[in-house]
């Protein structure tokens, strides 16, 4: 009796929860939004949006669900890019096989480097991690002969089985897959018990640790795996847009990056997506404001602070389900 | 000493003192409030910027800096009193969001009020180079080295016999015990900020003659700042002051021996180092950690 | 049988003695209570038996092996589970994410089960469901199981700590002032819980200022004074001996004076 209503319970209930309703919520939205692009511009800026909310997704499960910041993701971003253009440009690698090795590559470094810094907290972490990001791209910035140095490198479009992705629609849909790819692994891991020892360790870390969970080792796997998002999206960003420079590292793309998440809502995988979209959009729709836009951002990045540490997404749930209930 | 090394021993002291200023800015907003002010470097540009553009308009020098550093000073209490004083209870993250989100305001407002390009502020006495034992060393770095004496000195004073500058550090040592001896650590807080507003634009209008000024060119110094902070140990007077020194003589050096374009790694290479492997920094100042 | 040795276990906190050369032993399935006044190092000991604090000097072992100087999540493998004085309760989760998190050691935590949900996960995260629950059950607690830890009453609080304990299956439960806060009711709710632990068992550790609940559940106590041993023994054993009692005496004086 009591385990039939339980399923019973499970089953009204599937839709609203995050993994799977949510994932069908916004695979229905990026398969219903391009019926409303009137030209390419909107493809461009859609696709655009993606890519960041895909680094947004993994970067909150480092920053909103376990705690720690990271001031230099954009350099794992830029990693990847350039790791996918150089192996496919210069050593002429499949372009396919070129981004799923810098991406390992990628994980490989985000390991070695989270390993020592992650046992820093707060503000020596935030420290750490700006360093890593600036060192990156003052070397890709730097290394000329590699990298072309601060004009950037020019990256082949992508193939993969002979199909050669060039059409906005082609590149429009390579990204909705993979953004719904990356909303369900970090959804995924959001409710296992890895994510359980994620938020445990956030809020105390001598209980989470009393609770058995190796604090280290699950904080550098969360690391790598939001490294591993940046550079998937920085790979997939270099071959969309043909063309990579060293400003993809910069110190200040990290702080968009972060900017995005905290925005949109720390703790939470759509609030993420929102974030990252509409911090994308946003500069894009008013253009007339493009004087405006540094000022804006930093002013938005404020005031979400100061009055909703939440975040836009949670505190708006919040809101709603206070409403029904 | 060969009198080329004593010339990128001048250099390096030169630049070592504008992050020794930038860092004692941090280091004294950190000791008042726990926070580290990611906004830091807009006050250098601030002050660099409000100095180069009043002395356009025909303003006197010495008028014009006074003017430039008053300017930042506000614009330091003001970010206190508005954004990191609301959010006092938030965690460090917060914090850092709080005060990276105002550098990007400072310097989205210094687009608009100002311009992107670049500007210059002349010299305090002339650009006629001195010579010293061979080296050749221009008058502002000597300035730049004056002032940085006569702010340190100044600053050992406030802290150390003023009411205000006592209850400053009292602050930093215990806030709670702080407060219930009846310090005021709002006031604290504010005055934490202006000071470290202070010193950022003083660094501004002393840099100003030999790099330039633009409405983003706070962002790096206040990154090597930050840097000399932490090589130092956060949170140390002293540890700023020996922490910048160091960091521009490192980078000083290290560029002219061995490549300059890989100048800018050096602060962070450090950085990371001093991270790693003595967090309290070359002074051993207080850890963040706490069980 | 013994399970806990602790043998020359010394901490100082700059050259303060917290804790001073103490050995003791702590038998399995018994209840073990730890007393003293005020600083008398008590939770300083708990930390120091979880792995929270290096110890100078000194050795803990459980069951033969040792754990000095493991890290924190060693001593929980290894069995040691605990509840603290001041709460440390996961307040951004539900009850039930609490208690679930308290099964870690018991669940598989391998990243790539997780990030791709493979249906063994999936299936062993039901199993931890339904056992969370049931100690919520076990402890009262089943109503609030979806509601977020930050709006949970007190006394509920204290009680969701040890159901999350108990979650990781410990074989020795270390519990800080379970009853401080607590009405005289709640207090006997715990004291019967305590027996149950005890006789289903689980080794119990308790560290408690109420001395109703220390004298009735208690096989064996170990009295502190500033870091040392002061006495041991039954409860009978140690309410007679004269020095307990000036100890006790002797801080209540201090206390009062401290007050005048």
């Amino acid at each position: 009796m009591r385990a039939s209503s339980r399923a019973d319970a499970r089953r009204t209930w599937w839709w609203a929860t995050p993994r799977s309703g949510g994932i069908a919520a916004l695979a229905l939205v990026v398969a219903v939004l391009p019926l409303g692009f009137a030209n390419g511009y909107f493809y461009d800026v859609a696709i655009q949006a993606g890519l960041n909310s895909i680094i947004c997704v993994g970067l909150n499960l480092l920053i909103g669900y376990a705690g720690q910041i990271s001031l230099g993701h954009a350099g794992f971003f830029a990693l990847g890019a350039y790791g996918s253009a150089l192996l496919a440009a210069r050593y002429g690698w499949p372009p396919s096989l070129a981004l799923v090795t810098a991406v390992a590559g990628v994980a490989l470094v985000a390991y070695c480097v989270g390993r020592p810094i992650l046992r820093l907290k707060g503000h020596y972490l935030a420290m750490a991690t700006l360093g890593f990001g600036v060192i990156v791209s003052i070397v890709l910035a730097n290394d000329d002969r590699l990298t072309g140095g601060p004009d950037g490198m020019q990256v082949p479009p992508f193939a993969l089985a002979g199909y050669v992705a060039r059409s906005d629609h082609a590149w429009y849909a390579i990204v909705g897959a993979c953004l719904l790819a990356a909303v369900w692994l970090a959804q995924n891991l959001v409710e296992s018990p890895t994510g359980r020892a994620l938020r445990a360790l956030h809020t105390s870390e001598v209980a989470a640790a009393i609770a058995g969970i190796d604090c280290p080792r699950h904080k550098v796997n969360v690391f790598v795996v939001s490294a591993v998002f940046a550079a998937a999206a920085g790979g997939l960003t270099a071959y969309y847009a043909g063309f990579i420079t060293p400003s993809s590292a910069s110190f200040v793309r990290s702080v968009e990056l972060v900017t995005m998440v905290v925005f949109g809502g720390m703790a939470s995988t759509f609030g993420a997506v929102v974030g990252a979209t509409v911090l994308t959009v946003l500069p894009q729709a008013l253009t007339v404001l493009k004087e405006y836009e540094l000022a804006v951002f930093g002013a938005l990045l404020m005031a979400t602070m100061v009055f909703l540490p939440r975040g836009v997404v949670p505190t708006l749930s919040g809101l709603l389900q206070r409403g029904t209930r | 000493m060969s009198a080329e090394s004593l010339q990128f021993v001048a250099g390096g002291l030169t630049t070592g003192a504008i992050y020794a200023l930038v860092a004692l800015g941090f280091s004294i907003i950190f000791n008042a409030s726990g926070v580290i002010n990611f906004a830091q470097g807009e006050f250098v540009m601030i002050g660099g910027m409000s100095a180069a553009t009043l002395f356009a308009s025909g303003m006197a020098l010495p008028v014009a800096i006074a003017c430039a550093v008053g300017a930042a000073g506000i614009v330091g209490l003001m970010l206190a009193k508005f954004a990191v004083g609301r959010a006092r209870r938030a965690d460090v993250v917060t914090l850092i969001i709080i005060t990276i989100g105002a550098s990007m305001l400072l310097r989205g407002l210094a687009q608009i009020v100002w311009d992107k390009r670049i500007h210059a502020l002349p010299s305090l006495s002339g650009h006629r180079p001195v010579e010293l034992f061979g080296a050749t060393i221009l008058p502002q770095s000597l300035w730049v080295l004056a002032v940085t004496i006569a702010v340190v000195a100044m600053l050992s004073w406030f802290f150390g016999q003023t009411r205000l500058g006592k209850a400053m550090l009292a602050t930093s040592y215990n806030r709670l015990a702080a407060e219930l001896v009846g310090i005021d650590v709002r006031i604290v807080l504010l005055a934490s900020f202006g000071l470290a507003a202070v010193l950022g634009a003083i660094a501004g209008v002393l840099i100003a003659p030999i790099t330039f000024v633009s409405y983003d060119s706070g962002v790096m110094l206040g990154l090597k700042g930050f840097a000399a902070a932490i090589l130092g140990g956060l949170g140390s007077f002293p540890g700023a002051v020996v922490g910048g020194l160091t960091l521009g003589l490192l980078e000083s050096l290290a560029a002219g021996y061995l490549s300059s374009a890989y100048k800018d790694v050096i602060a962070f290479v450090v950085m990371l180092a001093v991270l790693l492997v003595m967090p309290g920094g070359i002074l051993g100042a207080r850890t963040s950690a706490r069980v | 049988m013994s399970t806990l040795a602790v043998s020359g276990l010394t901490k100082t906190f700059g050259g303060v003695h917290a804790i001073e050369d103490l050995s003791f032993e702590i038998r399995a399935a018994t209840v073990h209570s730890i007393i003293g006044p005020n600083g008398a190092g008590k939770t300083t000991l708990l930390n120091l038996l979880t792995g929270v604090y290096l110890p100078n000097a000194g050795s803990i072992r459980l069951d033969g092996r040792e754990l000095t100087g493991a890290p924190v999540h060693a001593f929980a493998a290894a069995g040691i589970g605990r509840t603290f004085q001041n709460l440390q309760v996961f307040f951004n989760m539900s009850a039930l994410d609490n208690v679930m998190t308290g099964r870690h050691l018991r669940e598989r935590c391998g990243l790539l089960p997780a990030l791709l949900h493979t249906p063994g996960l999936a299936r062993a995260e039901r199993e931890s469901r339904e056992r969370a629950l049931g100690l919520l059950r076990f402890l009262g607690l089943e109503a609030y199981a979806d509601a977020c830890a930050d709006a949970m009453p007190y006394g509920a609080l204290k009680r969701l700590e040890i159901a999350r304990a108990l979650a990781g299956e410990p074989r020795m439960l270390l519990l800080d002032e379970p009853a401080a806060g607590l009405n005289p009711t709640e207090a006997a709710e715990i004291a019967g819980l305590i027996r149950r632990l005890a006789e289903s068992g689980t080794t119990v550790v308790l560290v408690e200022h109420n001395m109703r609940l220390v004298m009735g559940v208690s096989d064996h106590i170990l009295v502190l004074d500033y870091g040392r041993r002061l006495s041991e023994g039954t409860a009978a054993q140690v309410r007679d001996d004269p020095r307990v009692i000036e100890a006790y005496l002797g801080a209540v004086d201090t206390r009062v004076a401290g007050h005048a």
